[in-house]
C-alpha cells in the first residue's frame, strides 16, 4: 500500500515536472512566433532617425507620419492594397462557389465519367503552379492578358484542393434526401444548388474562402510574372520592389509600415476567425 | 463537444460513427485525418461509403416513376463540371502541355536577338543536366529544406504529444494552437522582407546582440552561406511547424486510447509510451507529412528570393530550383525553363505517387 502511494506520488511529481516543462517550451515557442510581429509593430511607430539609433521595445509616436509617408511615397501602395484586395476576394468567391459546384456534381449525380473525374482531380492536386508557369505566361501573352488581373482571378475556379475539401464536407453534411425533396417541390437543379446546397455548405465555404483569400493575398510568384505596370501591381510585388531598391534611400519607418500593411490584414482576419481556420487545417491538409 | 468544429454535427458524427475515439477525445478541435485518407481510396467511397448517398438514390428510385427523369438529372453532373473542366484545361492543362512542348525547342534571347524556336530534341535536357547549376540549386534547396524540416518535425511531435496527452491536461491549448498556426498565414515575401531588415547590419537583431554584449561589431547574416541558409530554414520552420503540429495531433488522437491505458496499467513512462506506441503508429502520417513537406520544399521560392533579392547570394548558396526557373522565365530562356519544369514535374509526380501509395496502404 505504502509502495503504491509512493509510486502515485512519484507519478504525480512527474506530471507536474512535465507540465511545467511543457509550459516553458510552449512559452518559448509562442515567443518565437509572436516576437516578430511585436518588433514589426513597434518599429512601424518609430521614425527613421530613431530606428538608426538601435532597438527599443517601447513604441514611439510616428505611426501616422510613417503611414502618410508610405501612402504618398514613390511606391504605388494604395493601388497595391486595392489590387491585392480585388484579386484575393474575387478569387475566394469564385474558388469556393465553383469548387462547391464541382464537388456537388461528383457527389450528387451518377454518370459515367464520375469516377474518372474524381480520380483525375485527385491526381492533379499535387501539380505545383510553378511547373506550368512557362506555358501559363505564354498563354497569357497570346490572350493579351498580360498586366491584367484576370489571369490571377479566373484560374481560381479550378482548385482541386478546395474541391476535395468540399467533396469531403458534402459526404458528411449534405444528405441527398434534401436535394431530392427540393426536386419533388419542383425546384430546378441549378436553383437547388444555389438555394439549398450553397447555404448548407456555408461552414465549409467560409473556411475555404479564408484559405483562398490568404493564399491569393500572399502569392508572389505568378503575379510577378504577369503584372508590370504600377497601377496593377499587388502587394507582394511591391515588397520585392522595396527589397531590390537602394535600401539606404528608404525611410526605415516606412519600410516597416509597408511590411505591416501586407501582414496585418491577414493577422486580423485570422485572429477573428482562428477557431474555424485551425479546425479546417487538418481536413484541408493537402495544402503546402 | 468541440469536435463538431465546422459548426455542423454531421462531420463529427460521421467521424465518430466510424471511429469512436474522436468523440471520446473531443477536446481537440481537429477533424480526423482518417477521413481524409479514406477519400483517397480510388473514388470508391463516393459510391459505397456514404449512407446519405445510398439513401438519396433509393428515394430517387421510388420517388420518380419514369426512368427517363433520373437520367435527365444525371446529365446535370456533366453541366456542373463544365466550369471546372473548362478553366482547368485552359489555364492548367494547356500550359502544362506547352511547357513540355517548349522543352524540346531552342528558344532564348541573346541580347536583342531572338534565337529559335528550333526543334532540338533532348538538347535542353542534356544542357541542364550537364551544366551543373541545377545540381547545385537542387542541393541548396534540399539543404535548406532539411534544415527547416528537422526542427519542425521534432517540435511538432513534442507539441502534438503534449496537446493530445490526456494525463497532462494542458490549459490554453486553443491559444497555443492559434499562435503556432499564425505564421503559416502571413505573406512569405513580407515575412522575408521583415527578416531582411531585422537581420541587416544596422538592424534590431544586431543592435540587440551588441547591447547584450554577444557581438562587438555587427554580424552580416546575409554574407555568410551558413547564416543565410540558416535564416531561410528558420523562417520555413517558423512558418510551417504549426501546420505540421496540427496534422500530427490529428493522427495522435486517432490512436486507440485502450493502448495508452494498457501501457499505463503496465507502468510505462510517458517517454516509453511515446517511443513504443505513439511513434510507430504514427508512421504513415509521418511519412505523409514528410513527403508533402518535401513537395512544398521543392517549391521554395518567396523566402530566399526576397531575402537575397533574387541573387541567391552569398555565392548562390541559397539559390533554389524555383528561383532558377524564375530567372529563366524572366530572361525568356524558354527552352531551358521548359526542361527544368519537366524535371520538377517528374519529381513532384513521383513524390505524389508515394503519398497516394502510403495513404492507400493505410486504408487497406
Amino acid at each position: 500500500m505504502a509502495n503504491n502511494n509512493g509510486q502515485q506520488l512519484k507519478k504525480g511529481m512527474n506530471i507536474h515536472v512535465r507540465r511545467t516543462l511543457a509550459y516553458i517550451v510552449l512559452a518559448i515557442i509562442s515567443f518565437l512566433c509572436l516576437c516578430w510581429f511585436y518588433i514589426l509593430v513597434i518599429n512601424a511607430t518609430r521614425s527613421h532617425a530613431d530606428l538608426q539609433r538601435g532597438f527599443t521595445p517601447i513604441p514611439s509616436s510616428f505611426l501616422a507620419k510613417n503611414m502618410n509617408g508610405v501612402l504618398h511615397g514613390t511606391l504605388p501602395v494604395f493601388y497595391g492594397l486595392m489590387n491585392s484586395l480585388i484579386v484575393s476576394s474575387l478569387s475566394a468567391v469564385l474558388c469556393t462557389y465553383f469548387s462547391a459546384m464541382t464537388a456537388y456534381a461528383i457527389h450528387a449525380y451518377h454518370f459515367k465519367m464520375k469516377r474518372f473525374m474524381f480520380t483525375f482531380i485527385l491526381m492533379i492536386m499535387m501539380i505545383p503552379t510553378q511547373v506550368t508557369a512557362l506555358g501559363f505566361v505564354q498563354l497569357i501573352d497570346k490572350m493579351h492578358l498580360r498586366d491584367s488581373l484576370i489571369p490571377l482571378i479566373v484560374p481560381a475556379i479550378a482548385a482541386p484542393i478546395t474541391f476535395f475539401y468540399m467533396k469531403q464536407y458534402m459526404e458528411s453534411a449534405l444528405p441527398l434526401a434534401i436535394v431530392e425533396s427540393a426536386r419533388i417541390d419542383g425546384a430546378g437543379e441549378f436553383k437547388t444548388f444555389n438555394t439549398i446546397v450553397i447555404p448548407m455548405m456555408k461552414p465549409a465555404i467560409a473556411v475555404q474562402a479564408i484559405f483562398t483569400f490568404v493564399s491569393s493575398w500572399n502569392n508572389y510568384f505568378t503575379p510577378a510574372l504577369i503584372l508590370n505596370s504600377d497601377k496593377r501591381k499587388t502587394l507582394p510585388i511591391l515588397i520585392a520592389q522595396l527589397r531590390s531598391a537602394d535600401f539606404l534611400k528608404f525611410d526605415m519607418g516606412q519600410v516597416y509600415v509597408m511590411v505591416a500593411f501586407s501582414i496585418l490584414p491577414v493577422v486580423v482576419i485570422y485572429l477573428l476567425l482562428s477557431k474555424f481556420i485551425v479546425q479546417g487545417v487538418a481536413m484541408g491538409s493537402v495544402k503546402g | 463537444m468541440r469536435a463538431c468544429s465546422v459548426g455542423r454535427p454531421g462531420i463529427s458524427y460521421r467521424a465518430g460513427s466510424k471511429m469512436p475515439w474522436i468523440s471520446a477525445f473531443a477536446s481537440g478541435s481537429v477533424i480526423s485525418e482518417e477521413s481524409k485518407y479514406a477519400m483517397y481510396a480510388d473514388g470508391e467511397l463516393s459510391d459505397t461509403g456514404s449512407l446519405p448517398a445510398e439513401l438519396g438514390r433509393e428515394v430517387s428510385m421510388s420517388g420518380k416513376k419514369k426512368r427517363g427523369k433520373v437520367v435527365s438529372y444525371n446529365k446535370w453532373g456533366y453541366i456542373f463540371l463544365i466550369p471546372f473542366v473548362l478553366v482547368y484545361v485552359i489555364f492548367q492543362l494547356i500550359p502544362l502541355v506547352t511547357t513540355i512542348y517548349n522543352s524540346f525547342f531552342e528558344n532564348y534571347r541573346q541580347g536583342l536577338m531572338q534565337v529559335g524556336p528550333n526543334f532540338v530534341g533532348f538538347d535542353n535536357y542534356k544542357a541542364i543536366l550537364t551544366n551543373g547549376d541545377m545540381w547545385v540549386y537542387a542541393q541548396n534547396t534540399f539543404i535548406m529544406w532539411i534544415l527547416g524540416f528537422i526542427p519542425q518535425i521534432i517540435v511538432s511531435l513534442l507539441l502534438g504529444a503534449w496537446f493530445s496527452d490526456t494525463r497532462l491536461r494542458l490549459k490554453g491549448t486553443r491559444f497555443f494552437k492559434t499562435v503556432i498556426y499564425l505564421p503559416n498565414l502571413i505573406m512569405a515575401s513580407a515575412f522575408s522582407m521583415l527578416f531582411f531588415t531585422l537581420f541587416s547590419d544596422g538592424g534590431p537583431i544586431n543592435s540587440i546582440l551588441m547591447q547584450i554584449g554577444i557581438l562587438d561589431s555587427p554580424y552580416s547574416f546575409l554574407s555568410h552561406a551558413g547564416s543565410a541558409r540558416g535564416l531561410v530554414a528558420f523562417m520555413n520552420f517558423i512558418m510551417w511547424f504549426g501546420n505540421t503540429t496540427i496534422l500530427l495531433m490529428a493522427g495522435m488522437m486517432g490512436i486507440d486510447t485502450a493502448l495508452f491505458e494498457a501501457a499505463e496499467v503496465d507502468g510505462a513512462t510517458s517517454t516509453q509510451v511515446f517511443f513504443r506506441i505513439t511513434l510507430p503508429l504514427l508512421k504513415p502520417i509521418l511519412i505523409y507529412v514528410m513527403i508533402t513537406s518535401l513537395i512544398g520544399g521543392l517549391q521554395m521560392f518567396d523566402v530566399p528570393q526576397i531575402l537575397t533579392n533574387g541573387t541567391g547570394d552569398p555565392m548562390r548558396s541559397s539559390m533554389t530550383l524555383i528561383m532558377y526557373l524564375n530567372k529563366h522565365l524572366f530572361s525568356k530562356n524558354y527552352g531551358l525553363a521548359g526542361a527544368l519544369s519537366v524535371f520538377l514535374f517528374i519529381i513532384t509526380a513521383i513524390l505524389s505517387m508515394l503519398v497516394y501509395r502510403f495513404s492507400n496502404r493505410k486504408e487497406a
